[in-house]
């Protein structure tokens, strides 16, 4: 629980920090066609170096510090719901400028807009397993 | 781009990755928003609710408290047309709990262990996120 805590407050301090709860850098980032922002690029790089080392570590240990078990190895299959689904998360993320992190993150300060937003990605929560019981049937048609 | 921006964002960056490892190591867990937040949605993670949540307010306090103490210019700039907010919202949503994923769990947690997934997952909401943009920014002009 406290480790939880802590992970959610460093990883929210990160995405502040890195202007990832901006959505003006964002959408300058996906915006290659117009004034490109290229700072999303160290975020991810500074992102990924260290869980790199972290994934080294793991793959040495039998079971987390706090004795639950490590995630296995990553599932190789991609299937269409993997694609479909990472095209309509795009088309959201572009258009508004928030992924989920930073949409949770920024609650505090997004004012009503952040919040509806936030409303919005929770009730697409919530509908995304009829979504995904559908596209799977017309994908087996 | 600001010439500090790059600077922030790597710092940024490496405090994520830091927590993302702390997340595995400690708690055995892959830090994806997406799916710690969609397990409490579609209840498939209730099991494990109280380390969600925990996860969750750490992640919507501690940013709060940052930005009234050190950073109080910082704005999210989000469009106030609330027909794109409710729009993109739901896309967001539904888009990554079909992928299994998002920016952080597919970006950050899978492309540093090579996933296969991890890598196609981004290339494809990288492309469509550039594509959005340049429709709804310059050719359609609603954001």
């Amino acid at each position: 629980m406290a480790f939880a805590f802590l992970a959610g407050a460093i990883f929210g301090a990160g995405l502040l920090v890195s202007g990832m709860t901006d959505t003006a850098k964002v959408q300058g980032w996906l915006d290659v066609f117009g004034a490109w922002d290229p700072t999303l690029a160290f975020v991810l790089g500074g992102a990924i170096l260290p869980m790199a080392v972290a994934w080294r570590v793991a793959a040495h240990r039998r079971m987390a510090v706090l004795g639950t078990a490590l995630p296995g190895p990553p599932d190789p299959r991609l299937g269409h719901n993997l694609v479909l689904g990472s095209v309509l998360f795009g088309m959201g993320w572009g258009l508004a400028g928030l992924c989920p992190g930073p949409a949770m993150a920024s609650l505090g300060w997004g004012g009503w807009g952040g919040a509806l937003f936030l409303a919005a990605m929770l009730a697409g929560m919530y509908a995304a397993p009829a979504v995904r019981a559908r596209v799977d049937r017309l994908a087996a048609a | 781009m600001i010439e500090q921006d790059w600077i922030w964002g790597f710092a940024g960056g490496l405090l994520i990755g830091g927590a993302a490892s702390l997340y595995l190591l400690v708690n055995g867990r892959i830090m994806g928003a997406s799916g710690i937040v969609g397990g409490l949605v579609d209840r498939s993670g209730w099991a494990t609710a109280a380390e969600r949540l925990a996860f969750i307010a750490g992640l919507v306090l501690v940013p709060l408290v940052l930005k009234l103490a050190f950073f109080p210019a910082a704005t999210t700039h989000l469009t106030q047309n609330a027909a794109v907010i409710v729009a993109a919202g739901l896309l967001v949503g539904i888009g990554t709990r079909l992928a299994n994923g998002c920016t952080s769990g597919h970006g950050v947690c899978g492309i540093s262990r090579f996933s296969l997934r991890g890598i196609v997952a981004t290339v494809f909401y990288l492309l469509a996120g550039g594509i959005a943009v340049v429709l709804f920014r310059h050719l359609l002009g609603v954001i």
